[in-house]
């Protein structure tokens, strides 16, 4: 067995990224993620595995740091908060377009604007429905435990290159911030040059050899049938992760008659309500998205046949709520309820929001 | 066994670090742990707080509205917790500083003048070890040789040498808590 460590959220992601074998970091401190990359700097993988850690002097440079280092093969993260997500999605954007694997990792602190500091999901939109301009999706993982933020970076990786896209995990100011054990796995070794040129020469950059064509990184296609094709061939990849990468977990669900759909932090303190709620004899069960796209439509359904309403909580004025709603049409009621503003809503207050918008009517 | 408890003070009085400790411990007597700090601007000479739980079970939620404990070390933290307590609960505070006392007859209240005791021993720094034995005293929750683990894990190692002195720190708070009740017979 590893040994069991005590560690923030964010730190437990930056070991993770070591061991993980990953090439590069480049990055920009902002509150509540800037463990991650103090981590990494104390930690001086450079010195060990050879992975590279760069504060960058933006979060526009280091966005696009990671599309040079992408486009040459390597396994490269970046992570942030909501304001400094915002600044990358240009870079996010053209790196979906030029079909790019990296990982970025998004703390979510509470916005609009710079907002506050303090933990949100507020971000749900922006992480799910695209987030830059043009048609496409981001894989998107969202940890609801330390033990998680520290195993999802290398599912996060295997996503990104298995589809060739960037991959979101998407955490926040709790998960980020708080600490509880977390065991990590061996290390990886970082890939080799040859391995590199063995499992990416057919599309990355790593110096053309005899007989192989150039590769070339774009996002740019002016011939609108061959830029259509490009969408198309997107649309395909994220049809595949439909069907074959969705991850979920249902707790307490068996017998339950009404049915909370929480994702991260949210999820931690719904679990929290689910056991109020069944103490009390109302039947709760939660469904907790662990991908927020691939999103679990077939298992909502599925539930309209057993419950008789759902709660959508979010720290949020409710963005995952048009989901959940689009996925059940319409069959039982949906609601909403979650805090805002940096506000974390407790285990309690999500009980009697279930008791007055769903059992009372 | 679950411990739902609140540690809130200044920034400076080790609050965080009390919180480590203890779920550094808890982790030595396999226990499940999560320690979730308020985070950011409140800190030097601002408020300070971490909500800790140790369980034998798997822990749901890491934020919490009610405490078995609250260990109280400001009067900011005082108005703040004070109600935070469930019935039936533990609240502890170092009386110093605080002008409006806690008044629930439904929870039972201890103090401990740590920020004496501290000074005494000639180390303010041991002010939240000293509260670590007066809480242990009558929550007690780990055991003294899983602290010295968790001290020797949270600490970095050139720090190590000190953690007799944590200890002896930790059985002045033990020797030294008072229920309100018995400051009532003393006064």
């Amino acid at each position: 067995m590893a040994e069991i460590k005590l560690m923030k959220g964010n730190e437990a992601l930056a070991e993770a990224a070591i061991r993980a074998g990953v090439d590069a970091y480049f990055g920009y401190p902002i509150t509540p993620q800037s463990e991650v990359i103090e981590y990494l700097m104390m930690e001086q993988p450079e010195k060990t595995t050879g992975m590279v850690v760069l504060q960058a002097e933006s979060e526009v440079a280091a966005i696009n740091m990671v599309y040079g280092a992408a486009g040459a093969g390597k396994r490269v993260m970046t992570s942030s908060s909501s304001p400094g997500i915002s600044l990358k999605q240009e870079g996010i954007s053209y790196m979906a377009g030029a079909e790019l694997p990296a990982v970025i990792v998004n703390v979510v602190r509470g916005g609009p604007g710079l907002g506050t500091i303090q933990p949100s999901q507020a971000d749900y939109f922006q992480s799910v429905k695209g987030g830059g301009h043009g048609d496409y999706k981001l894989y998107v993982l969202a940890p609801a435990s330390v033990q998680e933020m520290a195993d999802h970076v290398e599912d996060a990786f295997e996503m990104a290159f298995k589809y060739r896209t960037p991959v979101l995990i998407l955490s926040d100011g709790v998960i980020g911030q708080m600490m509880e054990k977390v065991q990590f796995k061996e290390f990886k070794p970082r890939w080799t040059d040859d391995e590199i040129y063995q499992l990416h020469g057919n599309w990355a950059t790593t110096g053309k050899k005899k007989g192989r064509e150039r590769n070339i990184i774009t996002s740019l296609d002016l011939k609108s049938e061959k830029m259509e094709g490009r969408v198309h061939r997107l649309m395909k990849k994220y049809a595949q992760m439909e069907e074959e990468d969705l991850r979920f977990e249902t707790i307490k669900c068996e017998d339950a008659e009404y049915l909370i759909v929480a994702y991260g932090s949210s999820a931690r303190i719904a679990q929290k309500t689910v056991d109020l709620a069944r103490a009390k004899g109302i039947k709760v069960g939660l469904l907790r998205p662990i991908t927020l796209f691939p999103f679990p439509k077939k298992q909502l359904m599925e539930f309209t046949k057993q419950v008789k309403g759902i709660l959508s909580v979010e720290l949020s004025m409710g963005q995952m709520v048009e989901d959940v709603r689009l996925a059940v049409e319409h069959k039982v009621p949906v609601e909403h309820f979650g805090r805002t503003g940096g506000i974390i809503h407790t285990p309690e207050e999500i009980l009697d929001a279930l008791q007055q918008k769903l059992i009372k009517n | 066994m679950t411990e739902e408890l609140i540690i809130a003070g200044f920034g400076g009085q080790g609050v965080l670090s009390l919180g480590k400790i203890l779920a550094y411990s808890g982790i030595m007597q396999n226990q499940e742990v999560s320690w979730m700090p308020s985070y950011g601007p409140e800190m030097r000479g601002g408020t300070a707080n971490v909500t800790v739980i140790l369980s034998d079970e798997r822990i749901s939620s890491p934020y919490l509205k009610l405490f078995d404990t609250a260990i109280i070390l400001n009067q900011q933290s005082m108005d703040k917790f004070e109600n935070t307590v469930k019935p039936g609960g533990v609240l502890l505070y170092d009386p110093n500083g605080i002008t409006i006392h806690p008044k629930r007859k439904d929870i039972t209240i201890y103090q401990i003048d740590a920020s004496n005791l501290a000074s005494d021993m000639g180390n303010k720094k041991v002010y939240n070890m000293i509260i670590m034995g007066a809480y242990l005293k009558v929550k007690p929750v780990v055991q003294l040789e899983n602290v010295t683990e968790g001290l020797k894990k949270s600490l970095p190692e050139r720090y190590h040498k000190l953690i007799p002195l944590n200890i002896d720190a930790i059985q002045k708070g033990m020797d030294n808590i008072l229920t309100v009740n018995e400051l009532a017979i003393l006064s």
